[in-house]
């Protein structure tokens, strides 16, 4: 432990870039897929229509993609010889955020629509009765069924900050540049320095740790205004 | 003043018809009790009438003209009453957030929001716990939540499904005392599902027995006990019927 605490302070510099890095890579994914996972799931779990269940098994089928997978996908879209090739983004912390993406929407929009769903009929008849639009009652819904969403939410940045095939992937581990704490992690590792991978776990899991109390405590404001 | 005028309405849940009522009109100032055993209709006949259900056939009035097609003419119609369901769902905030949710929704200004959510409090004896969690209450307090959340709206008519299903006595007689202070003071219209003969015989003016989805018989409450006039009235108040 004294070894992984010592070998911290002496990179401390190279260490602080590669939390902000890797806060920066996996907020933005979770940002993003919250934007796109929060409407899709809510419009799933408020609609009927043909297909739907199709559609839900497809996204809880994603929930589970592989990492790697998903990093080879985003690598060929990216790679020179891909469709997007022109944009060069392979290797950048934007090839990375993509990537991260691809996990997580299906996370957040299976978790709100199924957050969303157990409770829809029930609030929406008492919305209703007491005088709401159908908007409102859709809105009502939503925020009754936060809980869920921030699950949602929390679950899709976990699995986002804690992934390494596909950030390994796509972002190559680039020192000062797409180095991230899993990778980071990963390339102590192999090289032997089995306390200096400990310590940046243990720095994983607090930072975890912290952005989940700061979210859910931003929650419990967030209430009927 | 014709509260309801219903027409040929039927409804139907798949193959089964649970609402079938040839005629039937309720007039203002009243409070009707429906009785019936489960399965009745009397539920579904309430959510007819918020319009959160729509008939399969035949047509509604209230207060004497048509409900229209469009959501702003149904907006406009639903927001002149009010239910409350037999298991209140109550939103994931404070007491006081609760009653003035249907407040909001209606643009209050924040004082007179204030007041009213307060006066609808102090009407079901609520006032302490206006800034409670609305989702740790019991059962009678969760009740009367739920009445202060209709009552805060001055509906002109009140639909209650089974309000005081599962409370004590001392909740029961609660509830029935601020329905009966409420209809009194502001002449409100009251519709209320109940499994409790009793309770009917108490609070209504008229009871309307449904079996099959169908009026069996309508009548003032005291003859409506005394002298039913359908051998089904008499069989289901006797307990003699078998569902």
């Amino acid at each position: 432990m004294e070894a992984a605490v010592s070998s911290l302070f002496a990179q401390k510099m190279e260490i602080l870039e590669i939390v902000k890095m890797s806060l920066q890579v996996s907020g933005s994914a979770t940002l993003l897929s919250a934007l796109i996972g929060i409407p899709l799931g809510a419009w799933i779990g408020l609609s009927e229509f043909k297909g739907k269940r199709l559609l839900l098994r497809l996204v809880y089928t994603l929930m589970a993609l592989p990492p790697v997978l998903a990093g080879l996908l985003v690598y060929l879209l990216l790679s020179r010889s891909g469709p997007l090739g022109f944009m060069e983004l392979l290797f950048t912390p934007t090839a990375m955020i993509i990537a991260q993406c691809l996990l997580v929407t299906p996370i957040i929009t299976g978790l709100v629509s199924a957050g969303i769903a157990a409770k829809e009929g029930l609030i929406f008849e008492h919305a209703i009765s007491l005088g709401a639009s159908k908007t409102q009652a859709t809105w009502t819904i939503i925020k009754e069924a936060r809980t869920g969403i921030i699950a949602g939410i929390m679950t899709g940045f976990g699995r986002a900050f804690a992934e390494v095939g596909a950030v390994m992937l796509v972002g190559g581990n680039i020192r000062h540049m797409t180095r991230v704490l899993t990778t980071s992690i990963v390339m102590e590792t192999r090289q032997g320095n089995f306390e200096m991978g400990i310590a940046l776990g243990i720095i994983l899991l607090l930072l975890s740790f912290m952005v989940s109390s700061i979210v859910l405590s931003n929650a419990e404001e967030f209430s009927l205004k | 003043m014709n509260l309801f005028e219903i027409s040929g309405l039927k409804k139907n849940f798949g193959d089964r018809t649970v609402l079938n009522i040839n005629e039937l009109t309720l007039q203002t100032s009243k409070i009707y009790a429906v009785l019936g055993p489960n399965g009745s209709g009397k539920t579904t006949l309430l959510r007819v009438l918020n319009l959160l259900l729509a008939p399969d056939s035949g047509w509604i009035k209230f207060m004497g003209g048509d409900i229209g097609i469009s959501q702003a003419d149904r907006l406009s119609v639903s927001r002149q009453m009010c239910m409350v369901f037999q298991r209140p769902f109550m939103f994931r905030s404070t007491v006081f957030n609760n009653v003035a949710y249907g407040l909001k929704l209606r643009r209050v200004a924040k004082p007179e929001c204030e007041r009213r959510v307060n006066e609808a409090l102090d009407f079901v004896d609520m006032v302490d716990f206006a800034k409670h969690s609305a989702t740790r209450l019991s059962g009678g307090e969760t009740q009367r939540v739920a009445l202060a959340r209709a009552l805060v709206l001055q509906p002109r008519v009140l639909l209650l499904d089974e309000p005081t299903a599962n409370l004590d006595p001392g909740s029961v007689q609660h509830i029935e005392e601020i329905i009966r202070k409420y209809h009194q003071e502001y002449n409100t219209s009251v519709i209320i599902v109940t499994h409790n003969l009793f309770q009917a015989k108490r609070i209504a003016d008229e009871s309307i027995l449904l079996i099959n989805g169908e009026v069996v018989e309508r009548a003032y409450t005291a003859e409506f006990f005394d002298h039913p006039r359908e051998l089904r009235t008499r069989q289901f108040l006797d307990g003699t019927m078998v569902y």
